[in-house]
């Protein structure tokens, strides 16, 4: 195959639409008769539901329907949850509350009106009696002695214990010079996609068919569960993932709403939509991250790390989402990083509180496995007065090493951890850097230089480890007049698939990308898939995507070697011809080939007409991207404000498609790690009120607060999938956090301090550096 | 009850009887069907829904059509057009304004949704600042909010088209032909 297109950074197949606004994302979809909903939400985090009385809601103007929990119940299933760890508690969702409440923004009613307005308006006429009952907001608050349950019938808040250990900890810790221990804390982080969610459900009783346009990740998981939760044949069900305004995992869930739209738009009969507001989104769609972490790490006097070990609190929140439970877990399984750390141990405690349900944002539990063991690094570093590059070069497992066995369990594919972190040092000047430190600090300024090297779990994965199957689905058609349909099963969403894909196919078939249209995201179009999400589109939907294009291939070289009378294994495709390697001048033309697949008189005698194939990708593995990132801070002593002076990440993601879609990934990553790094936190007050209930209370990075991003690669292919490719889509946030922290940490080590948590805001860093209001020196 | 409006949206001219709270953002999306505006936040943090209003950039979310009466208003889909030298059909024909092309060209965008927000809030620089250099342009686009790029492929796409934008020459017999203003 020659790579025309392939590693090219060819612009987007999916732009023209988008820069014109005249493609449509849920709610821009307008179907006739069409009536709208919307929800009452709980205004406590714990409590009673004595009565719902929705009778004037009921009579108000345009409002054609309004239900609460007893009306809906025994009739549309709870939440699913599609994780199970052994021995975990109930803590199914139901799509509207019946007798209590558990969340502030817990649906109590919804509203069926005939316009937008007047669906809300109505939400103030319903009348709901609570009984306030105490909150259970901080997690160890939640698990000590005495605390009542959430859940009634449970004997305390703790969902689940999980445990992992590998190697011979206890001989690591006998040996060790060293034992030390640290509390780190990942706070909860809010996704806050651009686009909120939205349903809009039209259900054709004749046909009884139900369409479901809604803004999610899992078209076909999704369908499976809304036959599921409402008891409808998902033959019937048609889902559509139309535009979709980024999702980082918080659309990679299945809701109450999804449900209940649909159930809506059945009974009756008519078109209903729903379109989440920023608040709701807020309150009522998956959060991220929470962990406490207290680990205790052995180590040599020479910086070599001989065990680690680490309890996680994972705030849950009240009730499981469609995968809550697993996300802790991912960080047990990465916690000793790119380290040849012979001895872990992971314990993780569940536990229930009365917030909104974690579950996967972007990284989900690999953030926090790499902010942890980087930590642990970063503290090392400063405990045996070292520098963290170092203490990072010795404990790295060599490129011999790979396939590179954890004591987690897991087998790295490939690697090259020196590479990438040396590329790194070099751009950045690494140095020069420390020069420039030490010549600030002298001048009362500081600088704060940090470094990560991260290794992260991709590709996911393997169906043996995955909670709903880890393959994907590729179909590809070619129709009789040569285009070229690729339906993929990933739901790509912002990540640039329609193009990358394309580029695969004028590859492999020897055809102009414009050829070739990928088709994603409905169900009754596209092969059954699992979804976009755990950077896995390309390495395994891709993979699908290749091979479906291979048989597509394997078809069209014997049609043309039948026709030129040579032999199909010496056909070439190129520039839209078909011929033998041989003689490139006896061709046959792309279409002509396609076209003899359809009329069938020229075929060879037992071949199918017809040209089209589908592959269901298993992969053998995840994939293990890598890279090192360096971040240099500022912090000004007088205002606390942390500048971003420089900025510089060198990933390795395997072979890389469409090196214009990496840099996107990466850059948008690592901003969205400066998030969490200075100024995101979802705080809940002691009553359980989201107080960081809207983007005026929730700062989100903005492009003023970015220096220049220097990004490079190296380039160590996956043997797992025979593109290569490992993915991309998480090394951002899975990177940068730690290496801001570090810089942070690095920053303030005048004033004694090793570690900081997260976020870097103005007054804690003020305070940190001052004492009685004077800058303590 | 309603009340009477009167404004050129994308060169037409647009009346309608609008309650007077209906906000502009859901009469351009949910009367006019310019879907194009997104409303991300409703709380003129997020910038979704930017619109130009007689030229300057305004966030669609918190102003009342009411307010806008009387105004001449640019949505994406009009903003082809709008510009000198593409002609009235713009949109149809596939043409795209310089800040459009920028957007394609650096890869500007993933998922799509802040992006016409974003494309009018940087023509609004454009107008004011025809050469802005890298801290103007992040200044002059913190009040939209992307969460999938990082903002980097974004002060690239304005740097092209400002390039793009004083390298083209006045086209006089185009201009004419262009929607008067």
């Amino acid at each position: 195959m020659t790579t025309t297109f392939i590693g090219k950074p060819l612009k987007r197949k999916e732009d023209p639409r988008l820069i014109q606004g005249i493609s449509h994302y849920v709610d821009d979809f307008n179907l006739a008769g069409m009536h709208y909903a919307a929800f009452l939400r709980s205004p406590y985090a714990h409590a009673k539901i004595r009565s719902v009385d929705l009778s004037k809601a009921r009579r108000a103007s345009g409002v054609v329907l309004a239900l609460s929990g007893a009306d809906v119940d025994g009739a549309i299933q709870p939440v699913p949850c599609a994780a199970q760890i052994p021995d975990m508690k109930s803590g199914a969702r139901p799509v509207l509350a019946r007798d209590r409440v558990l969340f502030v923004g817990e649906a109590v009613a919804v509203v069926v009106a005939t316009d937008r307005y007047s669906a809300r308006d109505a939400l103030d006429l319903i009348e709901v009696d609570y009984e306030p009952l105490t909150p259970v907001v901080n997690p160890e608050k939640a698990i000590a002695k005495g605390a009542a349950p959430l859940h009634p019938g449970q004997k305390d808040n703790i969902a689940f214990k999980w445990e992992l250990e590998g190697g011979d900890l206890k001989a690591a810790f006998k040996s060790a010079d060293k034992i030390i221990k640290q509390r780190i804390v990942n706070q909860r982080l809010i996704p806050v996609p651009i686009e909120t969610r939205g349903v809009l459900a039209d259900y054709q009783p004749g046909e009884g068919q139900l369409t479901v346009w809604s803004a999610t990740q899992i078209p076909h998981l999704l369908r499976t569960q809304i036959a599921s939760m409402l008891n409808f044949p998902e033959t019937q069900v048609h889902v559509v993932a139309p535009e979709v305004g980024g999702g980082f995992g918080s659309k990679l869930n299945v809701y109450p709403e999804e449900a209940l739209v649909a159930y809506l738009a059945i009974q009756l009969g008519k078109p209903v939509k729903w379109t989440e507001s920023r608040r709701e989104n807020f309150q009522a769609t998956i959060h991220g991250r929470d962990q406490i972490d207290d680990f205790e790490v052995a180590v040599k006097k020479d910086g070599t790390i001989l065990g680690l070990r680490c309890h996680v609190i994972a705030d849950l929140g009240a009730y499981y989402q469609l995968l809550t439970p697993l996300i802790p877990t991912l960080t047990g399984l990465m916690m000793t990083g790119c380290y040849k750390i012979p001895a872990a141990r992971m314990e993780i405690t569940g536990v229930f509180t009365n917030k909104m349900a974690t579950d996967a944002y972007r990284g989900a539990g690999r953030p926090e496995a790499t902010y942890l063991i980087e930590r642990v690094m970063d503290i090392v570093a400063a405990e045996l007065k070292k520098d963290p590059v170092e203490i990072r070069r010795k404990n790295f497992p060599q490129p011999k090493d790979f396939p590179y066995a954890t004591p987690t369990g897991l087998i790295y594919d490939s690697g090259d951890y020196q590479k990438a972190l040396d590329l790194a040092l070099k751009v950045a000047d690494y140095k020069k850097l420390r020069q420039d430190q030490a010549r600030l600090r002298k001048q009362g300024r500081y600088m704060g230089i940090g470094v990560s090297t991260y290794v992260e779990i991709c590709g996911m994965g393997p169906s043996s480890a995955m909670p709903a199957g880890g393959w994907e689905s590729a179909t590809v058609r070619v129709e009789p007049t040569g285009r070229v349909a690729v339906m993929t099963g990933s739901s790509p969403h912002g990540q640039g698939q329609e193009t990358s894909f394309a580029q695969m196919g004028a590859d492999i078939l020897g055809i102009d990308p414009s050829q070739i249209q990928v088709v994603h995201g409905d169900t009754s179009i596209v092969p059954y898939g699992i979804g976009t999400f755990g950077s896995r589109a390309t390495a395994v939907g891709g993979t699908a995507v290749y091979k479906s294009l291979q048989k597509v291939k394997d078809k069209l070289a014997r049609i043309a070697a039948h026709i030129l009378e040579a032999k199909p294994e010496r056909m070439v495709f190129a520039d839209g011809k078909i011929f033998a390697k041989e003689s490139p001048k006896k061709s046959v033309a792309f279409g002509q080939a396609v076209s003899a697949a359809y009329v069938a008189k020229t075929l060879p005698a037992d071949m199918e007409p017809g040209l089209e194939a589908t592959t269901f990708f298993e992969p053998a593995n995840f994939t293990y991207p890598f890279g090192t990132h360096i971040c240099v801070v500022e912090i000004d002593a007088e205002t606390g404000d942390v500048k971003i002076v420089r900025y510089v990440a060198v990933d390795d993601c395997g072979n890389v498609i469409n090196p214009l879609l990496v840099e996107g990934q990466v850059q948008g990553g690592i901003v969205q790690s400066v998030g969490q790094a200075i100024f995101e936190e979802a705080v809940y007050d002691e009553q359980g009120q989201l107080i960081t209930g809207e983007l005026m209370d929730y700062a989100l990075p903005r492009a003023s607060d970015m220096c220049w991003i220097e990004t490079e690669r190296t380039v160590t292919p996956t043997p797992v999938n025979p593109l290569g490719v490992k993915g991309v889509g998480e090394a951002g946030t899975i990177g940068a956090t730690p290496a801001l922290a570090g810089a942070v940490a690095d920053a303030l080590a005048p004033f004694g301090i090793h570690h900081v948590d997260m976020p870097f805001k103005r007054e804690k860093m003020w305070q940190l550096m001052h004492k009685n209001g004077r800058r303590v020196q | 009850m309603t009340v009477d409006i009167q404004l050129r949206v994308n060169g037409k001219q647009c009346q309608s009887a609008v309650e007077p709270r209906l906000l502009l953002v859901h009469y351009l999306r949910d009367v006019l069907g310019l879907t194009g505006t997104h409303v991300g936040c409703e709380t003129s943090i997020c910038g979704a829904c930017t619109v130009l209003l007689d030229g300057k950039a305004v966030k669609s979310c918190t102003l009342l059509a009411v307010q806008a009466a009387g105004s001449e208003i640019t949505t994406i889909e009009g903003l082809a057009a709008s510009q000198k030298g593409n002609g009235n059909g713009a949109a149809a024909n596939g043409a795209l304004h310089a800040v459009q092309e920028g957007f394609w060209e650096k890869h500007g965008l993933q998922c799509g949704f802040c992006t016409p927000g974003m494309i009018l809030t940087a023509v609004d620089l454009l107008q004011r600042n025809k050469n802005p250099n890298e801290a103007e342009i992040r200044a002059a686009l913190s009040g939209n909010l992307c969460r999938c790029t990082g903002y980097q492929h974004i002060v690239e796409a304005v740097q092209y088209a400002a390039k793009k934008m004083s390298a083209r020459k006045p086209l006089k017999a185009a201009a004419s032909s262009g929607r008067s203003r």
